[in-house]
């Protein structure tokens, strides 16, 4: 199973918040694949589709977010969450 | 043939807190009961808090779709997201496991996420703290099999008490309420005043009955249990008068005279833009109280210079040039703010709050000072101090609201300094009045009233003492005469002012600027015109 990985720049004004986590969990869940979120591009990793684990690492703005997906879908996964990510969240406040 | 009929009627006596009638059936709100739980099996325990995430859930998906606002709708849904994660709960379905109760094993659970954001460098991750209670108690009370039922339009509740956020959140088109505590000074019942909602207190609610007919009647603080058809029909009447009565009155238009035709000034107290929708500021003299605590509550965050600003100004053009007084953020005491008010003040009437708490927080009090200063350019803006108590007090208040003045015109920005009056609401600054350099006075009877007596307007026990009472009449009538020795307005904007049957005693004392909630202005007009002078 390949594992792959990506990461993206965070601008959003109040960092991981809720309403940006929110959505960021919802996107991941609507994925096959295993995803994992991390602040360094070597963990730890915290499970990307559960919001009380996204929330704990607590990211400010301007962090760096890394992911790591493996699954069949992974490619679309990381792709679909780095533009969330990368769009500010489709959430301009 | 109505089996109603049939039963007998009876008469239950509380105390009035709203004024109108309703008639309809009676629907009891279940008491609170956390420590109810009976220890069962673990898997029984299990079962139950499974049971009690499901509804929660259901309970916020229902909610959310409700709402409309923005804001409300990130909350719920932040909290709807965290209930559908399985770690949320898995510490507490592992300490079931081990023997505990569900509702401690929940309490254990979220106590640490709770500590976690309490303990947030980042004030927006430490404000979700209160998300996590509100969460927590919510599934509690789905534990304790307090159900948060839905309230139907066109029903008499019945409860114990009930939270303000509760009775904004309820339909009450043609209800009323129906409550054990509060008082008529509660801030529940502020609020059925303002709307329209007829409601009393003090009424053993336990004896009520689910789906009874009942009629109730607020004015004379009384509950009529199964009323029989000759008493409906009395009511019914009654109720349409009223509903024709509050259309007349709406469409009354020019200045208030008492019947020697004295010039009385009546100005609303307001909470926010949306009152002020379906009113004309042809009918009001302007407003006398704006409360800004409702722009910081409920909130991820505080709001900005900008939001406050933009709010204060469209208050400003709303009024056409007739004056607007804002009161400064009051908050502490029973109105809490997250990330702003200090938990766990041991007394909290008598704690940091009003200025006391904003000379505090300058950062947050800075702020709301330079927007009012940019709003005071658009039109005839006053603002007050809430709960002054000495003069240094105000003096300082002064001193900042002059700085950001300065600095706004220093960034180019438009200001200017409007006029800076005070509550007088604290005894101490009643009794010295001469001492302090106000440019008006507005009494805010609610509190003054408790602090005089030394009785919380929350205890239904002590209504005999938390009343108007001639120490009370006493010192508004200091104010109001040392206002008009020295050349400066004082109002009246607490419940006293919305009081028919309290404004010819105001005016007695000389008062002639009422502040009070929309809903009253009919009937305070009313009274100010049969009013012919001093009584004996």
């Amino acid at each position: 199973m390949n594992k792959l990985r990506a990461s993206v720049l965070m601008r959003h004004e109040v960092g991981l918040h809720a309403r940006p986590s929110v959505k960021l969990t919802k996107l991941a869940k609507a994925f096959e694949s295993r995803i994992d979120l991390g602040l360094s591009p070597d963990g730890p990793w915290v499970d990307a589709k559960s919001i009380v684990k996204v929330m704990a690492t607590k990211a400010p703005k301007d962090s760096t977010i890394y992911f790591r997906a493996e699954g069949t879908d992974a490619k679309a996964a990381l792709e679909a969450l780095v533009t969330l990510v990368d769009g500010d969240f489709q959430d301009g406040r | 043939m109505d089996d109603r009929t049939h039963r007998t009627a009876h008469r239950i006596e509380g105390r009035s807190a709203a004024p109108g009638v309703a008639l309809g059936p009676l629907m009891r709100l279940a008491p609170a009961k956390h420590d109810a739980r009976q220890h069962r099996s673990a898997a029984e325990e299990h079962q139950a808090l499974v049971d009690a995430l499901a509804a929660s859930e259901a309970d916020l998906t229902a909610l959310v779709r409700e709402v409309g606002d923005d804001e409300a709708e990130a909350i719920l849904s932040f909290q709807i997201a965290l209930l559908e994660d399985d770690n949320l709960a898995a510490p507490a379905f592992a300490l079931i496991a081990g023997g505990e109760v569900a509702n401690r094993a929940w309490s254990a659970a979220l106590a640490v996420q709770i500590a976690s954001y309490d303990g947030a460098d980042d004030p927006y991750f430490r404000a979700r703290a209160s998300d996590l209670r509100d969460l927590r108690d919510r599934v509690l009370r789905q534990l304790a099999g307090e159900v948060d039922q839905v309230v139907p339009s066109g029903v008499i509740v019945a409860a114990d008490d009930m939270p303000p956020s509760m009775f904004l959140a309820t339909d009450w088109r043609d209800g009323g309420l129906v409550l054990r505590r509060g008082s008529p000074s509660s801030h529940v019942a502020i609020l059925a005043r303002s709307r329209g909602v007829p409601m009393i207190v003090g009424v053993d609610v336990e004896r009520l009955e689910n789906g009874t007919d009942a009629l109730l009647d607020g004015e004379a603080g009384l509950l009529i249990i199964n009323p029989d058809t000759d008493t409906r029909a009395v009511y019914r009447q009654r109720r349409a008068e009223q509903s024709e009565a509050r259309q007349a009155v709406v469409s009354f238009n020019g200045p208030a005279l008492t019947a020697s035709g004295e010039r009385v000034r009546v100005m609303i107290n307001v909470t926010g833009l949306a009152e002020l929708e379906e009113l004309d500021p042809a009918h009001v003299d302007g407003i006398g109280l704006m409360r800004t605590e409702f722009l910081f509550q409920g909130r991820e965050k505080l709001p900005t210079e900008e939001e406050q600003y933009q709010i204060y100004r469209r208050m400003v053009e709303w009024a056409a040039g007739k004056p607007v007084t804002i009161r400064t953020l009051d908050a502490g005491g029973d109105k809490p703010i997250t990330g702003l008010t200090q938990a766990g003040d041991i007394n909290p009437f008598l704690g940091v709050r009003g200025v006391r708490l904003s000379l505090r927080r300058l950062d947050v009090f800075r702020l709301q000072l330079r927007a009012l200063a940019r709003a005071a350019v658009a039109g005839n803006l006053k603002v007050m101090i809430p709960m002054v108590t000495v003069p240094e007090e105000l003096d300082r208040c002064r001193a900042l609201f002059e700085q950001a003045v300065e600095e706004l015109r220093r960034e180019g920005r438009e200001a200017q300094l409007p006029p800076l009056g005070m509550m007088v609401e604290v005894p101490a600054a009643a009794l010295t009045i001469e001492d302090f350099s106000a440019d008006f006075f507005s009494i805010g009877s609610n509190d003054l009233i408790q602090y005089v007596a030394a009785a919380s307007r929350d205890e239904p026990q002590l209504a005999d003492l938390a009343r108007p009472s001639r120490a009370v009449f006493g010192l508004i009538g200091h104010v109001v005469n040392h206002g008009d020795r020295s050349g400066r307005e004082t109002s009246l904007c607490g419940d006293l002012a919305g009081d028919p049957g309290q404004v010819a005693a105001l005016l007695d004392q000389g008062l002639r600027t009422f502040s009070v909630t929309p809903g009253a202005l009919g009937p305070v007009r009313a009274a100010i015109a049969r009013y012919s002078g001093p009584s004996a």
